[in-house]
């Protein structure tokens, strides 16, 4: 029930905005199951494709209207690791030295959150109440690790699903090759990298690959199926919220 | 002028993911220098807080870079010996040529020396009847093999012993053709005697500097052949070649930065041969050099301070970066077009050779951050590779279709309810498009889709099914 001093802004990201608005609901009811009560304000992306593209100006611009946006709410939740890094941890950058935003930027940078660790480390989530089964495999994408220092949260709470395995693969820190906008930039080093990591999914035996980021699991689901391979992929919110009817990234829809 | 390909550095890649023999190459040795680090890091718990303490040791030396040179200069000048300095790579050539003639030189042995790699002084020598001989394994095999280093402490990574093998039989004609080269120790025996000649006979002995020490003068080498000994004792000249960069305070500040630089590198507590010279020999000294000189470069080092590139002049060169990079072990050193490859060359590179001859660099990265993860001086490496991409954007250096194609996203991005209202009429076509679930071609996104399937959306947008369902 929804509870006084949780009101999340959910931040949905543009991919699942556009690709797998799926992994907002099942962000939602993962929020709602918690107690919080869930508010989605007029949003378009956090900028992060402009900022890694050089383009501050733009970049800022877009980081001011965020800001303004989810300013009311106790929390800004997303889906997303990178996302969450880029508004966390990137965004201060773009103020620097401007005391007008300071204060500002600071308050929204301190409610913050990516959607597992804001569950475990914020609402101290320890068990969801899911069931999957299957044996699954978890991607470490590279900004929430690092950025955020994702890396426990996901597999303790995936730890109380019902009829899931966790089966770990090799390098499972290691980047997949999505990288923005570089994998349309360089795609055939993309492709390289990208094909090391399926091959390290599929050793794994798992026969579904969860990560946090929707980019990273477009890209490795997309190199999987190009492959051939069976192995589906989902966004961990989606297994921990118990949404899993609704067939896996890129696969037909019934 | 600089031979760099890093503006082919498209093509360069695309040519190494196809080069099998390169694949096979860089396959077998990326994972062991990680898994090495990894092991060395956490036999050592102070491991972390030796990092802190390297990175403020680099600050404060970088801080204070002028006095440091200057107390050294006077340290190295007192003890006998020579500092010169050459603001770029013709200076420091012309510097290194004057010497050797006046020492009369017709051979030169080297240590393993970046610097000298940067500064292209092999071929310049060559060209002035020189012949200058890399003593180190690694760079003794690439110079045969007529090819520059592709990793900055493991020159050969891109060579297979085979082709070793092939090498040494192409050169060392003297040799008997059946001699038997299968094993690693023979070939090892076989270089090491060639290159005994060479030390023997050298008049000028050429070494790079991991450090110089302003305390005492010192420039210090840590090798794990002992070849750089040898380079720098037995030739009647000492010539060490060294950006300006490397000059660290004390002593103790080395010892400090030399537990952390071979755990970064190799995984060793320390390089097997940690050598330090200190001017010319002394009377009374059993051996060493009668003359001892220091060619200090700057090179667009000194440009660094004070730009948000600084940080970039803490490295010690341990190649950690480019150990655990994704995009380095795809594609190997030679892609990157210049003697620095990996993430720490794609900070360097666009200020030695100019960002608009290094477009590329900067950009080939996914930004996984594992690169700054295991820097031992914590260079923030992505942080400076998006500084460059902001010149890039600011100086119309990058593409015409990123550019336009980002003016567009920005123009919609910035205006949220028309992003909205945009998007979910694109979301519901594509989905319409895309009953498969996905997208085996897609025109516009064929660089994604030459490689992958695209998963085409759900159906409408988020935003709008949450409105959707929001209304009363």
């Amino acid at each position: 029930m929804a509870e006084p001093g949780k009101r999340v802004g959910l931040f949905v990201t543009c991919l699942v905005d556009l690709i797998r608005p799926s992994v907002g609901f099942a962000a939602v009811k993962l929020l709602q199951d918690a107690g919080c009560t869930v508010e989605v304000p007029l949003q378009s992306c956090c900028g992060q494709p402009a900022f890694n593209s050089g383009d501050r100006r733009t970049t800022r611009a877009i980081a001011e209207q965020v800001i303004a946006a989810f300013e009311p709410y106790d929390y800004v939740v997303a889906p997303s690791g990178s996302c969450a890094g880029m508004l966390k941890t990137h965004y201060p950058e773009l103020f620097e030295g401007d005391a007008a935003w300071s204060e500002r930027v600071d308050g929204f940078c301190g409610k913050t959150f990516e959607l597992v660790s804001f569950l475990t480390d914020v609402l101290r989530v320890t068990r969801v109440g899911a069931r999957f089964d299957g044996t699954v495999t978890y991607h470490d994408s590279c900004s929430g690790l690092r950025e955020l220092g994702i890396r426990a949260q996901p597999r303790r709470l995936l730890a109380g699903v019902d009829g899931l395995e966790l089966k770990e693969m090799t390098d499972a820190d290691v980047c997949c090759g999505f990288g923005g906008t570089f994998c349309v930039k360089y795609p055939d080093i993309s492709n390289a990298i990208v094909a090391k990591k399926t091959e390290c999914i599929a050793a794994s035996g798992a026969d579904t690959l969860l990560a946090g980021d929707l980019g990273c699991l477009m890209n490795m689901a997309g190199k999987l199926q190009r492959e051939g391979r069976s192995i589906k992929a989902r966004h961990v919110a989606e297994v921990l919220a118990g949404m899993t009817d609704v067939p896996a990234i890129g696969e037909p829809q019934r | 002028m600089t031979t760099a390909t890093s503006q082919r550095f498209k093509e360069n890649a695309r040519a190494a993911l196809a080069d099998a023999q390169l694949q096979r190459a860089i396959g077998d040795a990326g994972g062991g220098f990680v898994l090495r680090r990894q092991e060395a890091a956490g036999k050592l718990p102070e491991f972390d807080a030796l990092r802190d303490s390297a990175q403020a040791i680099k600050e404060h030396t970088l801080r204070h870079l002028d006095l440091y040179l200057e107390a050294y200069e006077e340290r190295v000048t007192a003890q006998g010996g020579h500092v010169h300095y050459a603001v770029n790579a013709e200076e420091a050539r012309a510097i290194v040529l004057d010497l050797c003639r006046k020492a009369g030189a017709r051979s030169v042995t080297k240590g393993k020396s970046m610097v000298s790699e940067e500064m292209e002084l092999n071929a310049f020598l060559e060209q002035n009847g020189i012949a200058a001989v890399e003593t180190d394994l690694g760079e003794y095999i690439i110079q045969i093999r007529h090819e520059a280093p592709s990793h900055i402490i493991a020159p050969a990574i891109h060579v297979t012993k085979e082709q070793v093998q092939a090498d040494f039989r192409r050169v060392h004609t003297h040799l008997p053709a059946d001699r038997n080269l299968d094993e690693s120790t023979t070939m090892l025996t076989e270089a090491r005697n060639i290159l005994r000649e060479k030390f023997l006979t050298a008049d000028v002995g050429i070494t790079g500097a991991n450090f110089l020490v302003a305390e005492t003068g010192s420039s210090i080498i840590v090798t794990n052949e002992g070849n750089g000994d040898l380079t720098q004792t037995l030739p009647k000249m000492h010539i060490v070649l060294a950006t300006i960069e490397k000059l660290v305070p004390t002593l103790e500040d080395v010892s400090q930065l030399l537990r952390v630089l071979a755990r970064s590198a190799t995984g060793q507590e320390m390089s097997v041969y940690t050598t330090l010279s200190t001017g010319p020999r002394r009377p009374g000294d059993p051996d060493g050099p009668a003359e001892y000189h220091v060619v200090l470069l700057d090179n667009g080092r000194s440009a660094m301070l004070g730009s948000p590139f600084q940080d970039m002049l803490r490295c010690i060169r341990c190649g950690a970066c480019m150990n655990h990079c994704p995009v380095y072990n795809a594609v190997g050193g030679h892609a990157y077009g210049f003697v620095y490859p990996g993430p720490m060359g794609s900070v360097l590179t666009p200020a030695i050779i100019g960002i608009e001859n290094a477009k590329h660099l900067p950009n080939a990265s996914t930004f996984c951050g594992r690169c700054e993860e295991v820097c031992p001086v914590r260079i923030p490496l992505p942080r400076m590779l998006r500084a460059w991409r902001e010149r890039e954007f600011e100086r119309h250096l990058s593409p015409a279709t990123v550019r336009s194609g980002l003016a567009l996203w920005s123009f919609f991005a910035k205006r949220p309810k028309l992003y909205s209202f945009a998007t979910n009429i694109a979301a519901q076509m594509l989905s319409a498009l895309g009953k498969r679930g996905r997208f085996r071609r897609l025109p516009l996104a064929s660089g994604w889709t030459r490689h992958r399937d695209l998963p085409a959306p759900q159906g409408a947008t988020f935003q709008a099914q949450w409105k959707a369902r929001s209304r009363p």
